[in-house]
């Protein structure tokens, strides 16, 4: 069975209506990730030997914490959630629901994007600014996030292509998208039109956040 | 302004202990420009950045213009080092903020009020020569232009006192002797103390007014820096001093003298060449200089030269008393009696 242009269009209403779900829950997660894990990248950051947080029982408690999660297969983390979704969604299955879980496991990964992107800032311009007395809020808000923000925009880049392959898994709770589309029709169905449109969305998909983020992380670049 | 009082510097790791800073005590006066010297190893890096914690002590005390900073909590310790500049070897200017931005950070940690932020900056720019540099970012700007933004962050809220952290080691000479012009202006019109620490002996030599020598987290001596370059008591300060007043001659050259080799050093007060010509008519001996050259330090001059003496061996030691009774320092390098 080769590519069948009519039964694409035939299709279209479920492309379309999946690729929205794509764009829903990967918007919600990484919204979900730039607003809890970004805090806590700069925590397991500052916190660590040396920094101006320096504290060993924060920084050890909050890295196993994000190695625990980020250990966890994300298929089973869907899984294992479930009654946390239900809790705070009120259903356990649709898009919004797998939002839930794509956030749970974009936290700890974006957050250990941020605290690696913190740790190629030179230290020695943090201590300049610890030297000319700033306040630790200071240091954040203008050292450590200026510094390291065209870095963590590739950061965000890398998390949001991350979270279009991990969305492909949430036709486990219902959760829809473009991923389980191609999963659905294209795999178990062995429907080749759909298999090939998917893949091509989700192809070009990934290339223009690729281009979008490594643009915009060069543009806002003064070094 | 400054004292240290048996400081102790010691750097833990599971294997063994390092000794940064080895019991020193230090004093450092008010408005004066005191320079540590020693080769990279010796703590004089752990000891500068003891003097505003950024590396805290293992054990004794930091006086900074009458606070003791080892006991204050973390409030008053960034209130502290508002009055304690700093500057660095790689100047450390945040890459994403304008010159302008760079400087107005330093006053931000001071809650300095907005409309006062602008025209300061204006202030300082134009002190350290960078007006027109304002809204360049730290990349376009060259390695002095950049100590310079150093300079005038370090200087944003008036400190009383300005570290300098081999602030010149990465410029070249030329620049490295207008960064050293501005901060001794800086000292001079700001009565602002200066502590620097340095390998090059030509730093001191130029803007210092008393210094130490470190060598394994020691003090091993300490002076007015006319004084030490004048009569150095340890081998390592002689290894210092020889880097900018240097005494080699080629071994051939001293091989072929006949006569008696000396060092002479007169000070400041003394007019090195009348004695010179003085005792060579008195004595009857015959003087032929092998190496020589007046240096100024602290603007008095001081003259060193290394001279072969030839004629009658009685004739010569009277011509060494002679020269010692007119106020020279003299060291016998090769008696060729």
């Amino acid at each position: 069975m080769g590519f069948d242009f009519q039964h694409m269009i035939e299709l279209l209403p479920d492309i379309t209506l999946a690729f929205n779900q794509t764009l829903y829950m990967i918007g919600i997660a990484l919204s979900v990730s730039l607003i809890i894990g970004l805090p806590l990248g700069i925590i397991l950051f500052t916190t660590d030997r040396g920094l101006f947080l320096e504290n060993r029982f924060v920084k050890t408690t909050l890295g196993f914490i994000v190695n625990m999660v980020r250990s966890v297969p994300f298929i089973i983390l869907l899984v294992a959630l479930i009654p946390l979704t239900k809790l705070i969604v009120g259903s356990t299955i649709g898009p919004a629901a797998a939002s839930v879980s794509l956030s749970v496991a974009a936290i700890p990964f974006f957050a250990r994007i941020v605290e690696t992107s913190l740790r190629e800032i030179d230290k020695g311009v943090i201590e300049a600014a610890v030297a000319v007395g700033a306040t630790p809020w200071m240091i954040i808000k203008d050292v450590l996030l200026p510094e390291a923000k065209s870095s963590i925009i590739q950061g965000i880049t890398l998390t949001i292509i991350s979270l279009v392959a991990y969305s492909a898994m949430a036709g486990v709770v219902g959760g829809g998208g473009i991923g389980d589309l191609a999963i659905r029709f294209g795999y178990y169905r062995y429907d080749n039109t759909i298999m090939i449109v998917t893949v091509v969305i989700l192809i070009v998909l990934v290339q223009l956040i690729q281009l979008l983020g490594d643009w915009t992380s060069k543009a806002i670049d003064k070094r | 302004m400054i004292h240290i009082k048996d400081l102790t510097k010691e750097y833990k790791s599971k294997k063994n202990t390092v000794i940064g800073v080895d019991h020193v005590n230090l004093d450092i006066k008010k408005g004066e420009v005191f320079g540590i010297v020693g080769y990279s190893g010796a703590g004089k890096s752990s000891l500068l950045r003891c003097i505003n914690l950024l590396e805290r002590p293992t054990s004794g005390q930091v006086e900074v213009n009458g606070s003791d900073l080892t006991k204050l909590n973390g409030k008053e310790l960034r209130k502290a080092r508002l009055k304690i500049g700093m500057i660095f070897q790689h100047f450390y200017l945040i890459s994403q903020k304008t010159v302008a931005e760079n400087i107005a950070f330093a006053l931000k940690a001071a809650s300095t009020p907005k409309e006062k932020i602008k025209s300061r900056v204006s202030e300082l720019l134009e002190m350290v020569g960078l007006t027109d540099k304002r809204d360049v970012f730290p990349a376009q700007l060259s390695g002095g232009q950049k100590q310079r933004v150093g300079i005038a962050r370090a200087l944003a809220n008036d400190p009383a006192v300005l570290l300098c952290d081999e602030a010149t080691s990465a410029l070249d000479p030329n620049t490295t002797l207008a960064i050293l012009r501005l901060l001794k202006k800086i000292n001079k019109e700001l009565n602002i103390t200066i502590v620097l620490i340095t390998h090059e002996m030509n730093v001191v030599k130029e803007i210092c007014d008393r210094m130490a020598v470190m060598q394994d987290g020691r003090i091993i001596e300490e002076g007015d820096v006319y004084d030490i370059f004048s009569k150095p008591q340890t081998e390592l300060t002689k290894e210092f001093i020889s880097s900018v007043v240097s005494f080699d001659v080629p071994k051939s050259i001293l091989d072929a003298c006949k006569g008696s080799v000396v060092k002479v050093l007169f000070r400041g007060d003394v007019a090195g060449e009348g004695v010179i010509s003085d005792t060579i008519q008195l004595f009857e001996v015959s003087g032929n200089f092998l190496r020589g050259s007046i240096e100024y330090i602290q603007e008095r001059p001081l003259g060193l030269f290394l001279m072969e003496i030839q004629g009658q061996p009685d004739n010569i030691s009277r011509a060494i008393t002679y020269m010692e009774s007119r106020g020279a320092q003299v060291e016998v390098i090769e008696n060729g009696l």
